[in-house]
Parts: C-alpha cells; sequence; structure tokens
C-alpha cells in the first residue's frame, strides 16, 4: 500500500521537475501579488506591519489555488485517473499521495519565501517563526480542501472560476487561524491557540478530505 | 468469469443498448462490435466498473462488482481510449508507475524488454507519434498477469506490424486461461470466440 502512495508521489514530484515552469509560475504569482500591496499602499511602515499577516496568507492562500486546476486535470485528460481509480490500492490512498505531492510543490516553497516576502513589510524577525510555522501546518489543509474542489470541478467547462468560488469560503477558517497567529504573536501574546487549532484542522483535513475526494472523483468520472 | 447480465446503458435520453447479457469464460475472446455511438466504449467502462449500467448488473465470478472493487480491480486491465501515457516521461517510466498502480512490482528488465518487443523507442512521450503511443501502452499487456483483459480499440493506429504483434499477445492470453473482451471496427485477422454486436446506434 505504501509502496503506491510513495510511487505517486515520486511520479508527480518528478512531472513537476520536467514541467518546472508550471511550478514556477504559481511561486511567482505569490511573490508579485505580495509585493503588489507595499507598492500600492504606500511605505507607511506601521501600516505595513499591520497588514503583513493577512496579505501575506490571502497570496498564499491565491498561489495555492492557482495550481489546483492542474492536480487531476493532466491525469483525466490522458487517462491516467481511470487507470487510478481501477488500481490496486484504495481510491483513497492515491489521492492522498497526489495532494501530498502537490503540497511538496506549491506549499513547502511558500513556507521558505515567506520570511522574504515579510521583510518588505518590515514585520518583527521574531515573528519569522510563527508565520513560518503557521504557513507549514496551514497550507496543506489547503492542498487537501483544494482537491476536493478539484475533483469535483474536473471536467466542467469553466471549472477554473467555479473552482475559486467553490474553495475560497472553505479557506477563510484557515486564513483566520493563519493570519490570527502572527498577529497575536505580534500583539505580543501566545499564538498557541491558533496554532493548535490549525494543527487540529490539519488532522481532520488528513483523516477526512481523502474519502471525499475520492467519492467526488468516482462522480466525476461517471 | 464475467458475466453480464440485462445491462443497459443510457447516454442523455437515449437507449443505447438494452437487456444485454452474455458469459466470457476462461480462455474465451470476445469482441465488441457495433458502430459509432452505438456504446462500445459505454460497456466496457461499465464492465470494468468506471461506470454503472442504467439497469442490469456485472458479476465477477459470480459476485456483482460492485462490492468487489479494489479485489477485481487486481484482476484485471483496462486500457481505454486514452492512452494514460504521460508525454512527460518516458515509456519505461510510464509503464513501471502503471504497473505500480495495478499493484505489481515488475522488475526494471522486464519493463525494457516488453519495451523492445513492442518497438517502442525510450524516448519521452512527447516525441512519438500515435502509434508509438499505443504501443507504449499496450506494453502493459505483456508484464501482466490480470486474467481479464477490457481493451477499447486497441488496434486503433497501429501498424501491419504492431497489429500482428498484438494478435499474438492476445493468442497467447487466451492460451493460458485469460480472458479478453475487446472492442474494433477493423479486420484484424484474429478469430473471436464469441461477438457482442451492439447494432447500428441510436
Amino acid at each position: 500500500m505504501l509502496a503506491v502512495v510513495r510511487s505517486v508521489v515520486e511520479r508527480d514530484l518528478l512531472l513537476a521537475l520536467r514541467r518546472r515552469s508550471d511550478v514556477g509560475t504559481a511561486l511567482l504569482f505569490f511573490v508579485i501579488v505580495a509585493s503588489l500591496f507595499p507598492l500600492g499602499i504606500g511605505a507607511e511602515p506601521n501600516q505595513l506591519r499591520a497588514i503583513a499577516p493577512g496579505v501575506i496568507w490571502v497570496a498564499a492562500l491565491l498561489s495555492s489555488m492557482l495550481s489546483l486546476g492542474r492536480l487531476f486535470a493532466a491525469d483525466y485528460a490522458d487517462g491516467t485517473l481511470e487507470q487510478m481509480l481501477l488500481g490496486a490500492a484504495p481510491l483513497g490512498l492515491v489521492v492522498m499521495a497526489k495532494s501530498l505531492a502537490h503540497w511538496l510543490v506549491s506549499g513547502l516553497p511558500l513556507v521558505a519565501i515567506a520570511p522574504l516576502i515579510a521583510l518588505q513589510y518590515d514585520l518583527a524577525p521574531a515573528l519569522y517563526g510563527v508565520l513560518a510555522l503557521s504557513l507549514l501546518l496551514g497550507t496543506p489543509v489547503l492542498s487537501l480542501i483544494g482537491a476536493i474542489g478539484a475533483a469535483l470541478t474536473l471536467g466542467l467547462r469553466g471549472g477554473g472560476v467555479l473552482l475559486a468560488l467553490l474553495v475560497l469560503p472553505l479557506y477563510v477558517p484557515v486564513l483566520i487561524l493563519g493570519a490570527g497567529s502572527v498577529e497575536m504573536a505580534g500583539a505580543g501574546l501566545q499564538p498557541d491557540g491558533q496554532l493548535l487549532l490549525l494543527g487540529a484542522a490539519l488532522v481532520l483535513a488528513a483523516a477526512f478530505s481523502p474519502w471525499a475526494i475520492a467519492a467526488a472523483l468516482r462522480i466525476s468520472m461517471e | 468469469m464475467l458475466e453480464g447480465a440485462g445491462l443497459e446503458c443510457e447516454r442523455g435520453a437515449r437507449i443505447l443498448f438494452r437487456g444485454l447479457s452474455f458469459v466470457v469464460r476462461k480462455g474465451e475472446l470476445l469482441r465488441v462490435a457495433g458502430a459509432n455511438g452505438s456504446g462500445k466504449t459505454s460497456l466496457l467502462r461499465i464492465l470494468c466498473g468506471l461506470a454503472r449500467p442504467s439497469a442490469g448488473e456485472v458479476r465477477w465470478k459470480g459476485q456483482p462488482i460492485g462490492g468487489l472493487r479494489e479485489d477485481y480491480a487486481r484482476e484485471l486491465v483496462y486500457i481505454g481510449h486514452a492512452p494514460a501515457v504521460k508525454d512527460d516521461l518516458t515509456p519505461r517510466e510510464n509503464l513501471e508507475i502503471s504497473c505500480r498502480l495495478a499493484g505489481q512490482s515488475t522488475s526494471g528488465e522486464a519493463l525494457v524488454a516488453a519495451l523492445e518487443r513492442l518497438g517502442v523507442p525510450e524516448l519521452p512521450v512527447r516525441k512519438l507519434s500515435q502509434g508509438q503511443r499505443r504501443r507504449a501502452a499496450l506494453a502493459r499487456l505483456l508484464v501482466s498477469d490480470a486474467s481479464l483483459w477490457l481493451l477499447d480499440e486497441p488496434f486503433a493506429t497501429l501498424d501491419a506490424e504492431g497489429i500482428s504483434n498484438l494478435n499474438g499477445v492476445l493468442e497467447k492470453q487466451v492460451q493460458r486461461g485469460g480472458a479478453v473482451i475487446y472492442t474494433t471496427h477493423q479486420e484484424v485477422g484474429i478469430r473471436s470466440t464469441r461477438v457482442v454486436d451492439l447494432g447500428a446506434g441510436a
């Protein structure tokens, strides 16, 4: 069973490696969106410091969503998805592996870049750790929830826009907790509560979303 | 082994076929014939469990396939219209991943040998022709030990040599007691045990 998970993750990473531009666009998107705000709002340090957590998190949200469309679409188009449905491993495991690969490619780099972005907002260096940790816990949830949406909108015309409308409202709790934790820490309070809740959201999403994704895929494939 | 009982398929408001019943036994080669749009692909998708019939039931060794899922999936190979090969991978990498998904661990030499026998060059699939892609997908049959093969238009885009190669592969599967269900509208010079004709289509 785990061999299947490993080989699906390896395959998706290999595909991402051969299509580096796709991965690069989503990351560059994150950097550009997050950099537009200081330019648009002006260099008022207090204001920038105040909006930093929220803006960085929203940019992360949008960037993670940008790459969701490709999560299943390519496999659907060339027939690999049919083979996954007919595979020897439960579909839930396969989609879990695909979500994990999506996160490794589109979520994990954000965690690494975020402190660099925070530099533009003059965020206190003490907060970098909390920001990175909140993204580390929150972005996998985004990948998992997003995968449900991607599975539901598979093969639909105008699926991309529908996907955004479907998934963004579901991202709201993660956004509130993630940005909230950094703001708390900025105000000199303990961000543990928010971070623990983010962790709980991650556990819940990891436990239940594979089933939801698998069910949605079966519906889309009929 | 495989049994279709009173199968009915609906597309939109049209009924493609109704009351279709047949049995496939060990060592049999079943050809699904019919005009374009008569429901050949739909029938194969129903048989492998990707789609559900609007009426009737598919049984594998006496049990409805709906309840068997992975246990049934392990015993079958389905090669659909889309060849399930990735443009960015090489044929070998593609074959390896489809074997892994099917729960087989096949040695690297066996994979290379299968691809060589079908004459697939080891280039990224993007650079291959349609016929070569089809061969890359069909290489899966050479390394498979599944007892049931469901092939949707396996002969399409193949040249004469490819067709006779595939005929040989199918005959071998039948000889070792496997079963094959395939669709085609070409004459390919292989004797089918049985033909299910879906007619002229709706």
